[in-house]
């Protein structure tokens, strides 16, 4: 219920393509997307936080990854990170 | 020679005669001999002396002991000379007396050979002793035998007697101590014999060294392996799970308010805008004018065909770079269009497409039944084209043989522009070279009965995704390829075609025979779409009946709302159903799509259509059948905005909602939604406007074809009461206008005209690059219309008010 009214809340910003909720291993739990957009989103931007937590704790360990945002031409993806999930929203920034 | 008694002689004819042994006279071959006295010969040499012939024989002759000598004719100079003498008696009786004997001898055998023919037995005769003759060869024996010369030495020893058998003593004795006991022939170097050698011969050859060694691979053989992998998903329920843990709730919580943050950021601004370069692009478009808009690229004639003809459509083909495609029809006079379907028509109507690379020569030639006032490439697969015709049917092409030959058009140019070099006649060449423009012709052509019963006006396929079916419900298109057509005549009619898959794997045995029986179609059409051909029935028919005006309104051009096009497949083959809707008026009208039961339900797909009359009215209206509908719609609206009718009907490609009119001496903008009126309205102009197109890179750009033959640029942006920029094309009406975008740099924009010609202009950069914030800026403009629009309608609606009140007073 919870989960579901903050996901809704997400989703309704403005210029928000999709949303997706992703496991420690990769795996999709909750999605706006089709199914093997998700999946790939999923695979790909999960070895992507793998390896930007990893340089920021080899440089600091006392340092850990608390977002990412990747900005392309056409949008931009913000990834939160966390111990099991990961949280990533696609947006198009208003031009 | 070997005989010591013969001494050749050499007799002259002197001598021949002297001693009567001439040759051939006395002395023969076969009597040879000749006795010649001993006496005679030394006189002979006595009085001839040296001369004599017998001269080399005078001590032979002298010392012979007879009496005579013998001379013999050689005739076959067996010792050297014509003649010999011999030497000796014993000689001379065994040459004078054996040939006798053998003669004898012969004769002997002669007889007895002849006694013995009578007689088998020879008698044996025991051989008799005879004497033997010396012939001179115990000389001979007597040299060759070997005999001691030497007399042997004898010798003679003794000793006494007593000496013999005494024992001896053998002692030793070494030969070296005693001097001179033995005598040694020591050898000795003799210089004599020594040679030294100062040169020799030698050969010599290198080598490298070599080592032999060997290893024994093992050999790794290529083999094939594959992999196949599909990601990891979880479960239904474990995602259940998964959303209620409480580890998710905490995550979202620590997490939300992050993103949060992100997401207003990048409301608020883009970070990321680079006003430097937005500055730079600005700066470029509104820099200098150029010179020409339109600048003329190539145009297209043909004589044969487009004689005394107007060209009523024009299509870029979708996919080829430099292929376009012209309809032709007979100039008619407006009156005449009028009553188009009462003429029939002899000159052989074709469409030809043109390449840019071959101006002379059509590319191909595709045959109509009769003019086609209308045509459409097929988005998804270009190879099928279907057009309206002048008698209300609609036709279909497959061009797929020669899609091939459209591709290398280039290349033929090429070629033929190399051998044209060498011809002077133009003629011969369109003669020689008429038959390389193959004729196609058509392979589907829908039923007489069912089809439109005035000219097709306008043919659109309809987009991929969506299927109408006979229920008049749309349906997604599964698999991705434009198959429906859709058409509208004057006769008040819209009609949906369906075309099945042009590759139907088989067909029921009895379409097939019934195919055969009825078509003999020539052997190069290809077979796509056989069995429909003549008896193709459209899928869903609506029928625009007026209530009060009459059947002449009919609408000409049809504009649907989901025109853009997607690349799908159909799969079923619909069955045929006529299917009236019922009787509405004709304003613009959307198709929107219910669900079938199999597939998804396009909800969000409008059925709304707009359609523009002959009587230059808008209509607007929706198709979609409802179950509980009454009879009055209230979304179905008329505008008369144009005196004439209506020739463009187009929605923008960048809005999905703006719509293009135009007819007679005006046009005007319309926005769907917007019932007032349209947002603008151009104002009359001194000539008719005859064609129109959106540009399809800018959005606030179009064309219009006038009659006068220009073409008006409008650009929304920088004037909205006239034509930012016209051009003259040419001197008759422009009948139809068509852009493309054949490259990034290259964009076109095809013109045809009255008189049969088609010219290809190129667009200038101004005109085809749109600017930065083009399209927010017109949207921004059709929104301001549309709320001065609506003021203006408040504030009319407020003056009614005021004035139905000042009345009342």
């Amino acid at each position: 219920a919870e989960v579901e009214e903050t996901l809704k809340r997400i989703q309704a910003h403005k210029g928000v393509i999709a949303t997706m909720v992703i496991n420690a291993e990769g795996i999709p739990i909750r999605t706006t997307l089709d199914n093997s957009t998700t999946v790939q989103y999923g695979s790909l931007l999960h070895q992507l936080t793998m390896k930007a937590r990893s340089t920021v704790r080899d440089i600091d360990p006392q340092n850990d990854l608390t977002f990412l945002r990747i900005r392309s031409k056409k949008h931009e993806i913000m990834i939160a990170p966390d111990k099991e999930y990961l949280l990533i929203v696609i947006q198009n920034p208003c031009e | 020679i070997g005989h010591p008694e013969i001494f050749p002689l050499v007799f002259t004819t002197k001598t021949q005669e002297i001693f009567h042994c001439r040759v051939d006279e006395e002395v023969t071959e076969e009597n040879s001999f000749k006795l010649i006295k001993k006496e005679d010969i030394i006189q002979d040499l006595k009085t001839r002396a040296a001369i004599s012939d017998f001269h080399p024989v005078k001590k032979v002759v002298l010392e012979y002991p007879g009496e005579e000598l013998l001379v013999v004719f050689d005739a076959k100079f067996q010792y050297g000379q014509n003649f010999y003498l011999v030497a000796s008696e014993e000689a001379k009786d065994n040459f004078l007396k054996p040939p006798e004997t053998t003669e004898e001898k012969e004769e002997e055998k002669e007889d007895e050979e002849n006694r013995e023919a009578t007689l088998e037995v020879h008698p044996y005769k025991p051989p008799v002793h005879k004497p033997w003759v010396s012939l001179g060869s115990e000389k001979e024996v007597e040299e060759e035998s070997v005999r001691e010369t030497v007399t042997k030495i004898k010798y003679m020893i003794s000793r006494v007697r007593r000496k013999f058998g005494a024992p001896i003593t053998f002692t030793d004795r070494n030969a070296s101590h005693v001097k001179d006991s033995y005598v040694e022939c020591t050898s000795y170097q003799d210089k004599t014999f020594s040679i030294k050698m100062l040169e020799k011969d030698v050969g010599v050859q290198m080598i490298p060294k070599i080592r032999e060694a060997s290893t024994q691979t093992k050999w790794t053989y290529p083999k094939n392996a594959a992999t196949q992998y599909f990601p990891r998903q979880l479960s239904n329920e474990e995602k259940e799970d998964s959303l209620l843990s409480e580890k998710l709730k905490e995550f979202l919580t620590s997490v939300h308010l992050r993103m949060e943050i992100a997401l207003q950021q990048n409301e608020i601004m883009n970070a990321f805008f680079d006003d430097w370069k937005a500055l730079a692009e600005d700066e470029s478009s509104s820099g200098g004018k150029p010179d020409v808009y339109l600048k003329a690229y190539q145009s297209f004639t043909d004589l044969q065909y487009l004689k005394d003809r107007t060209i009523s459509c024009v299509c870029w083909h979708p996919t080829i770079y430099g292929i376009i495609a012209v309809s032709a029809r007979e100039q008619l006079s407006y009156e005449e269009q009028v009553n188009l379907s009462d003429k029939s028509f002899l000159q052989q109507s074709v469409i030809l497409f043109w390449s840019f690379f071959d101006p002379i020569h059509p590319q191909l030639m595709l045959e109509c039944p009769e003019d086609v006032y209308c045509f459409q490439f097929n988005p998804s697969d270009p190879n099928i084209i279907a057009g309206g015709c002048l008698n209300g049917q609609v036709v279909l092409w497959d061009i797929s043989q020669h899609e091939e030959k459209l591709q290398n058009a280039k290349t033929a140019a090429d070629g033929m522009k190399m051998t044209a070099v060498n011809m002077v006649n133009a003629s011969i060449l369109n003669i020689l070279y008429s038959t390389e423009s193959p004729l196609v012709r058509y392979c589907t052509v829908s039923s007489m009965q069912y089809s439109h019963k005035k000219t097709v006006t306008d043919i659109h396929w309809l987009p991929g995704y969506s299927e109408e079916h006979q229920m008049g419900a749309t349906f997604e298109n599964r698999a991705e390829v434009c198959m429906q057509l859709v058409t509208c005549s004057p006769d008040c009619s819209i009609l949906f075609w369906d075309i099945p898959t042009t590759k139907l794997p088989e067909q029921p045995s009895s379409v097939k025979v019934k195919e055969e029986e009825i078509f003999n179609m020539p052997p190069d059409v290809p077979d796509t779409l056989k069995h429909l051909d003549l008896c193709w029935k459209p899928l869903i028919k609506i029928n625009l009946s007026e209530s009060d005006i009459n059947s002449e309104d009919g609408p000409i051009r049809i504009s649907l709302r989901e025109l853009h096009y997607h690349y799908k497949t159909s799969e079923k083959v619909q069955s045929l159903n006529t299917l009236e809707v019922p009787a509405k008026d004709s304003p613009y009208t959307d198709m929107s799509a219910p669900s079938s039961k199999n597939l998804k339900v396009l909800e969000n797909i409008s059925t709304a259509f707009f359609v523009g009359t002959e009587d230059g009215e808008i209509v607007y209206s929706d198709w979609k059948m409802e179950i509980d509908s009454d009879s009055a719609k209230p979304h179905t609206q008329k505008y008369t905005i144009h005196t004439e009718t209506i020739n463009t009907l187009q929605r923008s490609p960048f809005f999905k909602d703006i719509i293009l009119s135009i007819g007679g001496q005006n046009f005007a903008i319309w926005k769907e939604g917007v019932t007032n009126g349209p947002i603008l309205q151009s104002s009359s102009s001194a000539g008719r406007y005859t064609a129109g197109q959106w540009s399809l890179t800018r959005p606030g750009v179009f064309f219009i074809g006038r009659d006068d033959g220009n073409i008006d640029i409008w650009d929304l942006l920088k004037k909205t009461h006239e034509p930012s920029h016209f051009q003259n094309i040419s001197e008759s009406l422009i009948t139809f206008i068509s852009p493309c975008v054949a490259s990034p740099k290259q964009h076109f924009l095809a013109v045809s005209d009255d008189l049969g010609v088609v010219h290809v202009l190129e667009i200038c950069q101004t005109l085809s690059h749109a600017s930065r914030n083009e399209h927010a800026n017109v949207l921004d403009y059709f929104e301001r219309e549309v709320k001065y629009l609506k003021y203006c309608e408040q504030e009319f609606q407020e003056y009614q008010e005021f004035q139905a009140k000042t009345e009342l007073k």
